[in-house]
């Protein structure tokens, strides 16, 4: 028996069967499958085996493509999804029938609600088994329907090249989104015929790239006669690879710009330090939100009016109008009515508009936010001798990585705290589940983006509820000696539960203390590095030591157990009715 | 609330249907009448849907349409003129000495009647659903058995064709959601602290 010999990652991919009309002979469903894998790139696959993938495992064995085996499908789901948001290409993965295939549905879901191009390849019964209830048999085309961006049961081995090429061009076009491709077993093995053709028949499938004239004349127009205009940037920016044409609007026009959870580093918030209002909505900034509620023009871009985002929608934004540029028709006019829709590539449209976009002066606008920016800035409250306050511990490692660090997060007050905290610098620095808002994500995305990146420092910033759930991929880390770094905010309790349970519920804290291991020690058990930390004073070296380590490290800080997240905007609330917890 | 009839070209594909059904289900729109039918190429079929609602939802549904892969075209009817029919089979109760009555009235309707049996008369109509209501109407003094419809099919007129699958028009807006004012003089909300 022999392990996968594991290709160098370098190694370029051999073409097997490039051509789309003839491909070789007496080639299997599955030999088909990995030639077009081939032929699109795909360097690396996540994923977990069954019986009814093995077929596509063994030729995967000697494929020259890297294969990271998780240790559940939904760890493998999530580093796909990582890797694809850290390097903006399509995540792969790939796993076994029924309980595979469930496994994968979380990740699929938070793909799907944060648009992340990815292509997953479920095994599936035989056909003829399809509707018996066979063993490890579920209908995943119809679980998965509702959180993907398409998905199809392949029947015949003839159709495979075409289907794969189209999930991977569906995936990356358009509004990106997770593709899933159900496999059965027989399909795997069958020999297809030898003309069979590959070439992609999706003739309703026209994503719109180009954004019309007329309606970028107009929005630019409402944009240089606006005397308070305010850029707000979501997640379309970054999958567009918008970035520089959004600075360049924002410096052009001389607009501040607001980021989604999403949007983070689409514009430099250092170097851009003048325009960045920071991160909008529940949780945002007190000057971003005022900003949006005092604009008499509201520019989204690549956004999508989230609820998180928008609080109470009769009084979003009173006095504005509002122009929209997103690639997908229906998030316009969905949840707020929108003047000036331009549907369209947020790229090419910005690209576009630039050349009618006029400077202007607009002091009184930036004097008043440069008010709310000195009275309001993201704060907290000291902490007593020695302990640790959690958003003390995300403007270190701010200070300690220069900025400069891939971040993810799992869901609940840290990721908060490090939107709000760490300062973001450069498109796809921030990795984290925002539609979804999927617990465990962190930790497996983290890896994915390892592996995508490999030159740069990937840091987890988790929670300890939102750790336990992922965790197991400890031994996948260990394995592959991924250099990713845990940063466990542990306040022992599901902190954002808690807060909520405080300020909703009277203090009835249902379920949502932890009980937690030593996750230091639990981190030694799998063969990673563990440091554990509970006093300030201790933690630059400890800071220090985790990002000198060379493999993974999990570094467990006990925080201030009973913080909350402010400035937070209560739902059901206006923008601009923020609760300052005491710090204005 | 208005009633909007989409006609929606789609890939002849399994799956199609559930995945339509699926999203009209998973956002809460309603479905009056959906029917799937082949089409003169076998690689498309044609559906039918009826729905109704405010504005916004009716552009919700087009757009959410047009963003399944494997729909190709779709037209919002209701916005052009075009041919509607429903067919209806219903079986009336029906003595033998009023047979002559329900007759006529089938006359009037321009339907016909298809069986006869001991009590009761089957009738097949086709028409617009405004004809087939007030038919039913007429039908339920008799009492109504069975009611079988096949729902709305539709296809334009030859003038006035007009097709919807670009970016939506700027003119079509729908209502206003969001509270707007034009000055901040007459704002209805406060402003944020200056
Ligand atoms: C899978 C999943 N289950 C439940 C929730 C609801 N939820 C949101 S935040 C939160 C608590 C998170 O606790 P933790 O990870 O410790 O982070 P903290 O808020 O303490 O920073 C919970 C339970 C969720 N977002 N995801």
């Amino acid at each position: 028996m022999a392990a996968k010999p594991q290709a160098a990652p370098s190694a370029p991919p051999q073409p097997v069967a490039t051509s789309t009309a003839t491909p070789q002979p007496a080639r299997t469903g599955a030999q088909l499958l990995v030639d077009v894998l081939l032929e699109e790139g795909v360097e690396v696959i996540f994923g977990f085996s069954g019986g009814a993938i093995l077929p596509t495992f063994d030729v995967l064995y000697e494929a020259p493509i890297r294969f990271i085996m998780s240790r559940c499908e939904q760890g493998a789901g999530h580093m796909a999804d990582g890797y694809a948001r850290a390097t903006g290409k399509v995540g792969t993965v790939v796993v076994t029938s029924g309980p595979g295939a469930t496994n994968l549905t979380t990740a699929l879901a938070t793909a799907y609600m944060d648009s992340i191009p990815m292509v997953a390849i479920t095994g599936q019964v035989a056909t003829a088994a399809i509707g018996n209830d066979a063993f490890q048999e579920a209908d995943v085309v119809g679980v998965t329907r509702p959180v993907t961006k398409h998905n199809v049961l392949v029947k015949n081995a003839d159709d495979l090249p075409r289907v794969i090429r189209e999930a991977y061009h569906i995936a990356r076009t358009g509004r990106p989104g997770p593709v899933l491709v159900d496999l059965p077993k027989d399909v795997q093995v069958k020999t297809a015929s030898a003309g069979c053709n590959g070439e992609m028949n999706l003739p309703g499938y026209r994503p719109r790239v180009k954004g019309n004239s007329r309606q970028i004349r107009l929005a630019a127009e409402a944009i240089n006669a606006s005397e308070r205009p305010v850029l707000y940037v979501g997640g379309g920016v970054i999958s567009s690879g918008a970035s520089a044409e959004l600075r360049q609007m924002a410096r052009k026009g001389n607009i501040p710009v607001t980021t989604t959870l999403l949007g983070m580093g689409a514009i430099d918030e250092v170097q851009d330090a003048d325009l960045a209002l920071n991160m909008l909505g529940m949780h945002g900034s007190a000057y971003a939100n005022f900003a949006v509620q005092a604009s008499d023009l509201l520019i989204a871009v690549g956004a999508r009016f989230d609820d998180r985002v928008t609080g109470k929608l009769e009084t979003f934004a009173p006095h504005a109008r509002i122009i929209h540029i997103d690639v997908d028709p229906s998030s316009i006019s969905k949840n707020v009515d929108v003047d000036i829709p331009v549907v369209g590539d947020a790229r090419s449209v910005l690209q576009d508009m630039l050349p009618l976009i006029e400077y202007r002066d607009r002091a009184a606008w930036f004097e008043q936010i440069a008010r709310w920016k000195a009275q309001y800035p993201f704060q907290y409250q000291q902490a007593p001798e020695g302990t640790i306050k959690p958003q003390h511990v995300i403007r270190e490692l701010s200070r300690l990585t220069d900025n400069d660090a891939i971040i993810t997060t799992g869901v609940g007050q840290h990721q908060m705290w490090a939107a709000q905290f760490y300062r973001w610098r450069f498109p796809r620095q921030m990795i984290t589940s925002g539609g979804l808002g999927t617990m465990g994500y962190g930790f497996p995305a983290a890896m994915g983006a390892c592996i995508g990146v490999p030159d740069r420092q990937v840091i987890d910033i988790d929670g300890d509820g939102s750790f336990l759930m992922t965790c197991n991929e400890l031994a996948t880390a260990a394995e592959y000696r991924l250099p990713v770094r845990v940063v466990i905010l542990n306040n022992h309790w599901q902190g954002m539960v808690r807060q909520w349970q405080e300020l909703f519920f009277g203090r009835r804290y249902m379920a949502s203390r932890m009980v937690n291991p030593s996750f230091a020690k639990v981190a030694e058990a799998f063969g990673c590095t563990g440091i554990d930390v509970r006093d300030v004073r201790d933690l630059p070296d400890a800071i220090a030591r985790m990002l000198a380590t060379p493999g993974p490290v999990v570094m467990d800080v006990h925080v201030e157990p009973e913080e909350n997240v402010y400035p937070m905007v209560a739902v059901g609330k206006s923008l601009h009715e923020m609760e300052m917890g005491g710090m204005a | 609330m208005s009633k909007h009839i989409f006609s929606v070209l789609v890939q002849n594909q399994p799956g199609v249907l559930a995945h339509i059904a699926g999203m009209f289900a998973a956002r809460g729109f309603n479905i009056d009448s959906l029917v799937v039918g082949r089409t003169e190429d076998p690689a498309f079929s044609h559906m039918v849907i009826v729905s109704s609602g405010d504005d916004v939802t009716m552009e919700q549904i087009r757009k959410q349409l047009g963003k399944i892969v494997t729909t190709v075209k779709i037209r919002d009817l209701s916005e052009q003129k075009c041919v509607e029919r429903d067919l209806m089979l219903i079986r009336v109760h029906c003595p033998p000495e009023r047979r002559g009555e329900l007759r006529d009235l089938t006359e009037v309707f321009r339907a016909s009647i298809v069986d006869v049996g001991p009590s009761s008369v089957m009738i097949q109509l086709t028409g617009t659903e405004d004809k087939i209501e007030a038919f039913v109407e007429l039908c339920r003094p008799y009492g109504i058995k069975q009611l079988s419809r096949t729902g709305v099919i539709a296809v334009p007129r030859a003038s006035q064709e007009r097709e919807h699958d670009g970016p939506p028009a700027p003119a079509a807006r729908p209502p206003r959601v969001r509270q707007a004012t034009t000055s901040s003089q007459e704002t209805a909300v406060p402003l944020p602290p200056s």
